[in-house]
């Protein structure tokens, strides 16, 4: 591809300044650095959260924290990273970027995409006010069932299920709005000459992402509204007594749940490809090939939810369905690990930290998704579910393939973002320390959870002792790291050696045609591909 | 506003709408929240009242921002911001909201099919050696077996019969497809420039909608006096009122977006070239009658 590309240089700004300038703004970049901050603070506390948590599990018996506020820390930890610091950090690279890599002047509905963030810090003042409101005796806290409200836990909880409820609710809407933006942006705005299958990897991943958030995002808005009415209006969708059915919750949710894992992941790899294929300069591998993988697995994704709860009890044919339908999606999956792989094999390759994490996160999401097929196997899952090997997992695909692929991505785009490079040896610091600390927190749990201890249980046996330690020493580790990664972000952003257009050597495609940083408003006149 | 020309897109001026919306949400849902707080906390009654007054403050600062938010792009439209480039925006963002919306549905008819195929035949099928539901039959319109639910005993209501599908139901089923003919019948009197057809056919449709929900609201009393059809009658209470009433909260929204564009049509906005306005609430219109073919054959009438 080759880019005729007009920059504009318009330097004045007719938009509100000070805080008015960021409650109003309707200007992609700012709302893209709203989302980006927003998902480096969730992220910390979620971190802080789950640190607690691995403090307790330090050591056998119970010494820092009850059950019920463990109960609490564990599901709102994992609400927070999910959807208040990974969802987030992917939009807001999709509102940084995406205009930017299409050629278009904005996201096609600004004042709607300013919404879509300020639906955010609401829902995570829902997620989080029952721990302070319990303080001052109000309540008893945060939801205590884990991030999935399954019922009758749900149903018959306090006052801080509700709260998680409505913050679903907010966080739903929020989703659903980015995603209107999004699917309209990369349909509509699109620069002239830049068809369908010449769009950067990066926006076919958050298409395909959009998509599913919209077919699966209002089903978990209306799986909640249930649980709602059923504990305050006397519906009976989730009781036997009835005729409802608790286990009808769980289809309900993980028909979400499951699509949720390829929303939170798909961004990525539409990304990841560009960052290997700059830091390896030569071209993406099977550009094709990787569009209609991400399709199919996107596609897939719908259709598989079941496997998440096995062993509830199911028919023997929709157990086998569950278990090939899962183990189907792993063709698609290799085709893009082959292409990522191919992207960079006799490349002229250097890691600067943005390929570190690159290269490190291809390693590791591969051992999540290894594991993954371990776990669909509904013989041997019959031992695994609801053991550290499940919680092992998902972190390797959640941690590594996506929080350490947005990594990968801040790195890479920080220099674009800002205008300044970011620390290298500091970041390479902060990757090498990242990804050991992560190895030693989680290959321990895989081993626990082979071993049968379980998941969501502040008290173990005596025999885990020394994994769990190793596990919680590694977790403090790897979160004390982050605070390298946040220092490294806030002293680029204000300050140090000036970034060239182009920042990377190999790098390709429209966003690196325009100034770093660029202008407030970008493309005001669009580039033509040819 | 900045000078705006074909082929440039317009961004709109920064705007204080979208966040002070967001702030109403947290207003209303906290409100709701502590206002039912006191029934799994027995001792935060106090928070009952305090909770329904930001549930109020919450919804008027959320009403209010949506009418100047939504009255703040009409004028934008009116004053020529919106060329083709804007419009497929528009356009392309209505169908995927109402694809969401088609979502939400799913999730209720999901559960409506889940229960009277699965959950409601199994509860019968149980071993009667080992199961507190003997004499549960499992049949469908079911109320469910009975039993405890958050401590205290539900016993299905003794003279329940289901809402049947051929009286009210059906005449609202020709009402709601009559009323998409009207505004067909409506966007064809603007797409010739028939202002006369236009705003007759709009409020014809209006008026279908008024009588749609004064019908359903009828057959909701119905139901609870007479019928023993409540809310809290099991599975079938929970899924038809979720159902029918989630439909009907959004025939109203449906109804509301129909007057302004009336009274739209009646100031002389749109034009035949240029009224996505006027298309975005027909298709929402649309989308809203499919969902009550739904209701009728998989609710009322199977």
């Amino acid at each position: 591809m080759s880019y005729s590309a007009t920059a504009s240089h318009d330097e004045h700004h007719d938009h509100p300044t000070g805080m008015m300038r960021w409650l109003t703004t309707t200007n992609h970049k700012d709302i893209g650095t709203m989302y980006l901050t927003f998902s480096l603070i969730m992220f910390l506390v979620g971190g802080f959260m789950i640190l607690c948590v691995r403090a307790e599990l330090f050591q056998p018996g119970l010494q820092l924290v009850q059950p019920e506020l463990f109960n609490q820390l564990i599901g709102v930890h994992a609400l927070v990273m999910i959807f208040t610091a990974l969802m987030p950090a992917a939009t807001g690279f999709a509102n940084w970027m995406l205009p930017l890599q299409i050629g278009a002047p904005d996201m096609a509905l600004p004042r709607l995409n300013n919404w879509g963030f300020w639906l955010l810090p609401p829902a995570a003042i829902l997620l989080t006010l029952p721990f302070t409101l319990a303080m001052f005796g109000i309540g008893d806290g945060a939801i205590a069932t884990g991030w999935t409200f399954y019922t009758p836990l749900s149903v018959q909880g306090g006052l801080g299920v509700d709260f998680a409820i409505f913050s679903v609710h907010l966080l739903g809407i929020s989703s659903v709005m980015g995603s209107i933006n999004i699917i309209v942006t990369i349909f509509n705005m699109r620069a002239p000459g830049m068809t369908m299958m010449k769009l950067p990897m990066f926006a076919w991943g958050w298409l395909i992402t959009a998509f599913l958030l919209i077919a699966t995002i209002p089903v978990l808005a209306g799986a909640v509204t249930m649980l709602l009415t059923d504990r305050h209006f006397g519906t009976h969708f989730f009781d036997a007594a009835g005729g409802g059915d608790p286990i009808l919750f769980q289809h309900l949710f993980w028909f979400f749940g499951h699509p949720e894992v390829y929303i939170l992941l798909l961004p990525v790899w539409g990304f990841m490809p560009q960052i290997l294929q700059t830091f390896s300069r030569k071209p993406m591998y099977g550009y094709k090939a990787q569009v209609y993988s991400l399709w199919a697995i996107g596609a897939l994704s719908v259709v598989v939810w079941a496997h998440h709860f096995f062993t509830v009890g199911m028919p023997v044919p929709a157990l086998l369905y569950f278990m090939y339908s899962t183990m189907a999606i792993s063709v698609p999956l290799a085709v893009l690990f082959f292409c990522w792989i191919a992207t960079i094999w006799r490349g002229s390759m250097s890691f600067e930290t943005p390929m570190l994490f690159a290269v490190g996160w291809i390693i590791l999401f591969g051992i999540g998704g290894l594991t993954g097929l371990v776990l669909a196997d509904v013989a041997a899952d019959a031992q695994y579910h609801h053991t550290y090997f499940v919680v092992a997992h998902f972190h390797y695909t959640l941690f590594a393939g996506g929080i350490m692929g947005i990594m990968a991505g801040v790195y890479y785009w920080l220099p674009k973002m800002t205008g300044h490079m970011y620390n290298e040896k500091l970041g390479k610091l902060h990757f090498w320390l990242t990804a050991i600390a992560f190895n030693l927190t989680f290959i321990p749990q895989f081993f626990l959870g082979l071993a049968g201890m379980p998941r969501r249980i502040p008290d173990y046996a005596l025999q885990f002792t020394e994994f769990n330690q190793i596990s919680t020493i590694a977790a403090f580790v790897l979160g004390l790291s982050q605070l390298l990664f946040v220092y490294n972000i806030i002293s680029c952003a204000r300050g140090g050696k000036k970034a060239t257009d182009k920042v990377w050597e190999g790098a390709e495609g429209l966003e690196w045609t325009l100034p770093s940083p660029p202008p407030y408003h970008s493309f005001t006149e669009q580039p033509v591909v040819k | 506003m900045a000078t705006h020309t074909e082929g440039q897109y317009f961004v709109p001026t920064p705007s204080l709408y979208p966040f002070i919306i967001s702030l109403g949400l947290l207003s209303m849902a906290s409100g709701f929240i502590l206002s039912l707080a006191h029934e799994r906390h027995k001792d935060l009654g106090y928070l009952q009242g305090p909770g329904e007054w930001m549930m109020i403050v919450g919804a008027v600062a959320v009403i209010a921002m949506i009418f100047r938010w939504m009255g703040k792009v009409i004028s934008e439209s009116e004053g020529g911001m919106y060329k083709k480039w804007e419009d497929k925006s528009f356009r392309w963002g209505m169908i995927v909201f109402i694809c969401s919306e088609v979502a939400f549905f799913a999730a209720f008819f999901g559960a409506l099919f889940y229960m009277r195929v699965i959950s409601v035949p199994e509860i019968a099928a149980f071993d009667p050696d080992y199961t507190m539901y003997k004499d549960f039959l499992g049949t469908w319109p079911s109320t469910g077996p009975g039993g405890l639910v958050l401590g205290t005993e539900y016993t299905p209501p003794a003279n329940f019969s289901p809402m049947a599908a051929w009286g009210i139901p059906a005449i609202n089923t020709l009402i709601l497809l009559s009323s998409g003919v009207t505004v067909t019948w409506a966007h064809w009197g603007l797409l010739k420039n028939n202002r006369k057809q236009l705003v007759i056919g709009l409020f014809l449709t209006v008026l279908l909608g008024i009588i749609f929900l004064a019908l359903q609201a009828y057959e909701y009393h119905h139901a609870y006096t007479e019928l023993g059809l409540t809310l809290n009658a099991g599975a079938y209470g929970s899924t038809f009122f979720m159902l029918t009433g989630f439909h009907g909260f959004h025939v109203t929204l449906g109804t509301i977006m129909l007057i302004v564009i009336l009274l739209r049509s009646i100031k002389g906005h749109f034009t035949p070239q240029h009224h996505f306005g006027f298309e975005g609430v027909a298709w929402y219109w649309h989308f809203v009658d499919v969902v009550w073919l739904g209701l009728f054959i998989f609710v009322y009438w199977l």
